[in-house]
C-alpha cells in the first residue's frame, strides 16, 4: 500500500543540496539533502522511505530512534546527515541478531512495540559488548530508551533471555 | 473435517494461553507501519498553526505571505471548514479551526499543506494572525464558583452533618495534570477517493466515534469517509479525541491530493487531552475502631477549555469517590470546571485515579491517627458482597464458591490477605551506589536514605458507566483454508477494535481458537466497514469486543453443526452488549451507574534521600483480581506497564501551566519513567471470575495506574514523616521541613 515519498528536493531545486551517500542496513544509499543540519533520522524516513528507526522526540530523550553508526549507537535525530558521508548505519532491520528479536517476541516486551526498534539496537549492542549482563547493568544501558508501555521489566527479561540464547548458540 | 460437538480449546493458542502476538514479528522487523511510517505518492505534508495565548480574540488572519510561499498548496482558517465549525466526543463544542477567538493555548487557528513538512512549518510562521489578547480564566476553583462546569455531580447518603466520629481527618490534596504521552506521535494521511470521497488512515482508540465527528465537519455523508486503522504508538486516553483527522481531510478536500499530518512531541502535549488535575478537600470521620462514619468531599477537576469526556469523568470521580468502602454518611460534590487551561479527558484511570490518591491517603491518615496497620484499617471497611456502593449500587458478581462459604466474600479482604505471603524485601547487604536514590549521580553513600513502606488500593469501573449503549460489533466467516492452511478451517474475524498494544488482536486469535476448535485465524483490518467496536478504553475491549467475537463464533459453531465447510463458509455477525447501567441521579448522585468493578492494591517500598529529596521505588508488589487470567504475558504486561504510569505520577509526571501556558511540552521537561526508574515488579494475580462477563474476565488495564501512586506515596510518607498531600511529589517537598 504505502510507498515511499518522492524526493522533495524535486519541488524546490533552487536550494542547493549537497549528496551525501552512505550505507544503511548493507545497501549504498545516496540522499540530495537540501536542508542544512537535516538528521539523519529525517533523511533515513522522510527522504528515503527506510522507517524501521522511529521518531518520537526528535531531541535526544526518547531513543526510539537508536541506529548504529559505524558500530557505535547514536540517537539518529542528533545526527547530522551530511556528517554520515561514507559511513556506516545499521537500523533494526539490519543491527539486530535473531535471537534478540525472537526474545523480546517470546518474553512480551512488544506492547505498541513503538519504543522496539530503538530498544533492539541498544540491546543488540549492549549484548556484543557484555554477553551476559546483570540487571543493574542492563538498566544502565537502556536508560536512554523509555518505553512507555511495559514497565521495562519484560524487557529485562528478554534481554536476559537473548543472553541465554546466544550462549548457548556459541561454539 | 472436524466438527465439534463441544468446542475443544486450540491448546497451543487458545483463550488462557500465551500465543505469539499476531503483531509482533512485525514489529520487531521494522517492518511495521504506524500513522507516522505511511507515504503515499504525490503526498503532501500537512501542519497546524496553533495559538500561542491560552485566551485571545482573533482580529484578522492573514494568509497572503503563506500561500505565496513556493510549495505551499493550501492554508485554510476557519472559514474554510466544510461541515458543522465544532466537534467533541460527547458534546460538539471544540472549533474545527478557531473561529475568531482561542480558549487555550495551542488551539489550532489555520492549517497548511505543503510539498514538505518543512516548508509547511516555515509558511505556517508567515501567517499573520491579529490577536486581541485576553485575561485568561486558569483557576478551576474560581469557575466553580463563577458556575462555568461541564458538570456538577453530588453524591448523598444519610446525614453526614450530624454523625458523630470518634476521629476525624481533613486534608487538602492536590494532583498535578499528567500526559498520557504515547510514544508515537498524533499522526495520518488523508487520500481523496475518485467519487469525491476520503479514505482516512488513522491512529485511534474509537473508530466510528472518529467518523460521527469527522462526518458533519467535511459535510460529507459518513458513507463517503472510509477509516481504516495505521499502526498506533499506544495511546492511553490520548487518542479518544481527535487530532489530525478533521485537519488532514479538509487539507486533502481542499488539494485533491494526499495529505500526511505528524505532529512533533511539542505538538502533541498541546494536540491532545491530559489528565485533569485535581484540587480535593476531605473530610473522614471514623469511629474508635477506625470504621468509616462519614465522608465529605470537594473534587474540582479542571477541565479545560473544552469538553471533551469532562462529563464522563467527573461522574466516575464523584460514583468512585470513596473507594472500596463502606461508608454510612456521604456528602460528595463534584465538579468539572471550565477554564483556559488546555482541555483534559481521558487517561488511563479516567476519574477514578485522582480521588484515589485522597481517599488512600485519608485511609492513612486516619489509621495513623488511631494507631492502626494500613491494611487492617482497610480489612475492616472493606466492601463484600451484599454492600452498597455510595451510588447504592450493590456489590455483586463474586466468585460462587467463596460466596458460599459462610460470611460475606469481600473481594478487597481476599486481596488483602494475600499479603501475608509476601514478604517487604529486606535492605540488602552490601547494596551498590546505584541502587540507591540519585542512583549513578553518585549522590550519597547512604548516610540520610531512610526506607519506607506504603500500601495503596484502587477500585476502577471497567465499560462504561452512566446508562451509555455500550456495545461492540464482531464479524467471524468459517471457511476450508487452502493449501497454505493445510486445507483446514480458517476463521476471518473483522472487528474495529483498536489494537493500541494492549495485545487485542492476539486476544481475539485466541478466542476464535477456543470457540471453534481451529488452528488458524486471520484478523481482517481495522476499518469502518466493520460495525462500530467502541473505544479501546476502560478497560472495556477484552469485555466487549472479546464478548463479541465470542458470540460470533459461538453462532457461527451453532451453524457448523449441520453444514459442511465444503459446501461454502459459514458467517456470523453478532453485536455484543453488557448488561444496561442506569444514570446517576442528578441530585443524589444514586443509580446502578457501572457494570463491572476491578480492584487492585499495591505495596510500595521506597528508599528516601531525606537531604536531597531523591527517592528510589525499590520494589512494587501487586495484588490484583482479574476475574479470569485470558493471556498470562499480556496481562501482566498491563499490570506492569499501568504500574510505570502511576509511578510517574506519584513522582515525576506533570504539565507544569503557568496562566494557561504549557510550561514543559517535551520529553527534557516533562518525564517520564524510564528503566532506571522503575523496580522489580511482583504480581500476585487473583481470579475471582466474574460470572457476568465472558470466560468470567475483569477488566485489568486500568486499576494498577490507580493504586501504584497512593502506594508509593504514602512509602515516602512512612519514610519522611511528611504529610505529602500533592502528587507529583518532588524533592522540594521533601526537603522543606514540616510546619510545626
Ligand atoms: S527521536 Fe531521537 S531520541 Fe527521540
Ligand atoms: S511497547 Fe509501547 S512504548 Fe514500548
Amino acid at each position: 500500500m504505502t510507498q515511499p515519498a518522492t524526493g522533495p528536493a524535486a519541488a524546490t531545486a533552487a536550494v542547493t543540496a549537497i549528496r551525501v551517500t552512505m550505507r544503511v542496513d548493507g545497501a549504498e544509499v545516496a540522499a540530495d539533502v537540501d536542508r542544512p543540519g537535516e538528521s539523519l533520522l529525517s533523511t533515513l524516513r522522510d527522504r528515503l522511505g527506510l522507517t524501521g528507526a522511529k521518531n518520537a522526540c526528535e531531541q535526544g530523550e526518547c531513543g526510539s530512534c537508536t541506529v548504529l553508526l559505524d558500530g557505535d549507537p547514536v540517537c539518529a535525530c542528533l545526527v547530522a546527515t551530511a556528517q554520515c558521508e561514507g559511513r556506516e548505519v545499521q537500523t533494526v532491520v539490519g543491527a539486530v541478531p535473531r535471537p534478540v528479536r525472537d526474545a523480546f517476541v517470546q518474553r512480551g516486551a512488544v506492547q505498541c512495540g513503538f519504543c522496539t526498534p530503538g530498544l533492539l539496537v541498544a540491546v543488540a549492542d549492549l549484548l556484543r559488548r557484555e554477553p551476559d549482563p546483570a540487571d543493574a547493568r542492563i538498566r544502565e544501558a537502556l536508560a536512554g530508551n523509555l518505553c512507555r508501555c511495559t514497565g521495562y521489566e519484560k524487557i529485562i527479561d528478554a534481554v536476559h533471555t537473548a543472553a541465554a540464547t546466544m550462549a548457548g548458540d556459541r561454539p | 473435517m472436524p466438527e465439534p460437538t463441544t468446542p475443544t480449546p486450540w491448546a497451543a493458542g487458545g483463550v488462557g494461553h500465551s500465543p505469539i502476538r499476531p503483531d509482533a514479528e512485525a514489529k520487531v522487523n521494522g517492518a511495521f507501519d504506524y500513522a507516522s511510517d505511511l507515504a503515499f505518492d504525490g503526498m503532501l505534508w500537512g501542519h497546524t498553526l496553533r495559538s500561542p495565548h491560552p485566551r485571545a480574540r482573533i482580529r484578522s488572519v492573514d494568509t497572503g505571505p503563506a500561500l505565496a510561499l513556493p510549495g505551499v498548496a493550501a492554508v485554510l482558517t476557519a472559514a474554510d471548514v466544510p461541515g458543522k465549525l465544532h466537534y467533541g466526543l460527547i458534546e460538539a463544542d471544540q472549533p474545527v479551526l478557531a473561529p475568531g477567538e482561542v480558549n487555550y493555548q495551542g488551539e489550532a487557528v489555520a492549517i497548511i499543506a505543503a510539498d514538505t513538512l518543512d516548508l509547511a512549518r516555515r509558511a505556517a510562521a508567515l501567517i499573520d494572525v491579529d490577536y486581541e489578547i485576553l485575561e485568561p480564566r486558569c483557576d478551576a476553583g474560581e469557575a466553580v464558583a463563577a458556575g462555568d462546569c461541564f458538570r456538577y455531580q453530588p453524591v448523598r447518603v444519610g446525614d453526614p452533618d450530624t454523625a458523630r466520629a470518634a476521629v476525624v481527618v481533613a486534608r487538602e490534596y492536590e494532583v498535578g495534570m499528567q500526559d498520557q504521552a504515547p510514544l508515537g506521535p498524533e499522526s495520518g494521511v488523508a487520500v481523496p477517493a475518485p467519487d469525491g470521497g476520503l479514505v482516512l488512515h488513522v491512529a485511534t482508540q474509537w473508530l466510528h466515534s472518529d467518523l460521527d465527528q469527522i462526518a458533519p465537519c467535511l459535510g460529507l455523508e459518513p458513507g463517503r469517509i472510509h477509516l481504516t486503522m495505521a499502526g498506533i504508538g499506544g495511546a492511553f486516553g490520548a487518542r479518544e479525541d481527535l487530532s489530525v483527522q478533521i485537519h488532514m481531510a479538509m487539507l486533502a478536500l481542499r488539494t485533491g491530493r494526499p495529505v500526511k499530518m505528524m505532529y512533533d512531541r511539542a505538538e502533541s502535549f498541546l494536540g491532545h487531552v491530559h489528565r485533569h488535575p485535581a484540587r480535593m478537600r476531605y473530610e473522614h470521620g471514623a469511629d474508635a475502631d477506625g470504621r468509616l462514619v462519614y465522608v465529605k468531599a470537594h473534587i474540582v477537576l479542571d477541565g479545560g477549555a473544552y469538553a471533551s469526556t469532562t462529563e464522563a469523568v467527573v461522574g466516575n470521580a464523584a460514583s468512585l469517590a470513596v473507594g472500596p468502602y463502606n461508608v454510612e454518611h456521604v456528602s460528595i460534590d463534584a465538579w468539572g470546571a471550565r477554564t483556559n487551561n488546555p482541555p483534559c479527558g481521558a487517561m488511563r484511570g479516567f476519574g477514578g485515579v485522582q480521588t484515589c490518591f485522597a481517599y488512600e491517603s485519608q485511609m492513612d491518615a486516619l489509621a495513623d491517627a488511631l494507631g492502626l496497620d494500613p491494611l487492617e484499617i482497610r480489612r475492616r471497611n472493606a466492601l463484600a458482597q451484599g454492600d452498597q456502593l455510595i451510588t447504592g449500587q450493590v456489590v455483586d458478581a463474586v466468585d460462587p464458591d467463596k460466596a458460599a462459604a459462610g460470611a460475606p466474600f469481600s473481594p478487597l479482604r481476599d486481596l488483602i490477605d494475600r499479603f501475608a505471603d509476601l514478604p517487604v524485601p529486606p535492605v540488602p547487604a552490601g547494596r551498590d551506589i546505584v541502587d540507591l536514590p540519585g542512583g549513578t549521580g553518585n549522590t550519597t553513600h547512604g548516610e540520610g536514605v531512610r526506607r519506607g513502606v506504603g500500601y495503596g488500593v484502587g477500585l476502577k469501573n471497567i465499560c462504561y458507566s452512566e446508562g451509555f449503549d455500550d456495545y461492540s460489533t464482531a464479524r467471524v466467516r468459517l471457511e476450508l483454508g487452502g493449501p497454505e492452511h493445510d486445507g483446514e478451517p480458517v476463521a476471518y474475524v473483522h472487528t474495529a477494535a483498536a489494537e493500541v498494544g494492549q495485545g487485542h488482536w492476539n486476544l481475539q486469535q485466541q478466542i476464535a481458537r477456543t470457540e471453534l476448535g481451529i488452528r488458524h485465524v486471520v484478523l481482517l483490518p481495522n476499518d469502518t466497514k466493520a460495525g462500530s467496536a467502541g473505544s479501546s478504553s476502560a478497560s472495556r475491549q477484552s469485555y466487549m469486543t472479546g464478548g463479541a467475537v465470542k458470540a460470533a463464533c459461538e453462532a457461527v459453531r451453532e451453524l457448523w453443526h449441520d453444514r459442511d465447510l465444503a459446501d461454502g463458509p459459514i458467517e456470523a455477525v453478532r453485536v455484543f452488549r453488557h448488561r444496561a447501567t442506569k444514570p446517576m441521579d442528578p441530585v443524589t448522585g444514586q443509580g446502578e451507574s457501572h457494570v463491572q468493578l476491578a480492584l487492585c492494591v499495591h505495596r510500595a517500598t521506597v528508599d528516601v534521600d531525606v537531604e536531597l529529596g531523591l527517592v528510589k521505588v525499590v520494589d512494587l508488589t501487586c495484588v490484583q483480581d482479574v476475574g479470569t487470567i485470558l493471556n498470562p504475558v499480556a496481562l501482566e504486561g498491563q499490570i506492569h506497564g499501568g504500574t510505570a504510569q502511576g509511578l510517574g505520577l506519584a513522582v515525576m509526571e506533570e504539565i507544569i501551566t503557568r496562566d494557561g501556558h504549557v510550561a514543559n511540552a517535551s520529553f527534557t521537561d516533562y518525564l517520564i519513567p524510564t528503566i532506571l526508574d522503575m523496580p522489580p515488579m511482583r504480581l500476585r494475580i487473583v481470579e475471582n471470575a466474574d460470572p457476568d462477563a465472558p470466560y468470567g474476565l475483569r477488566g485489568a488495564g486500568e486499576p494498577p495506574t490507580l493504586s501504584s501512586t497512593p502506594a508509593i506515596v504514602a512509602a515516602i510518607r512512612d519514610a519522611t514523616g511528611l504529610p505529602l498531600t500533592r502528587v507529583p511529589v518532588q524533592p522540594e517537598h521533601l526537603t522543606v521541613r514540616r510546619p510545626s
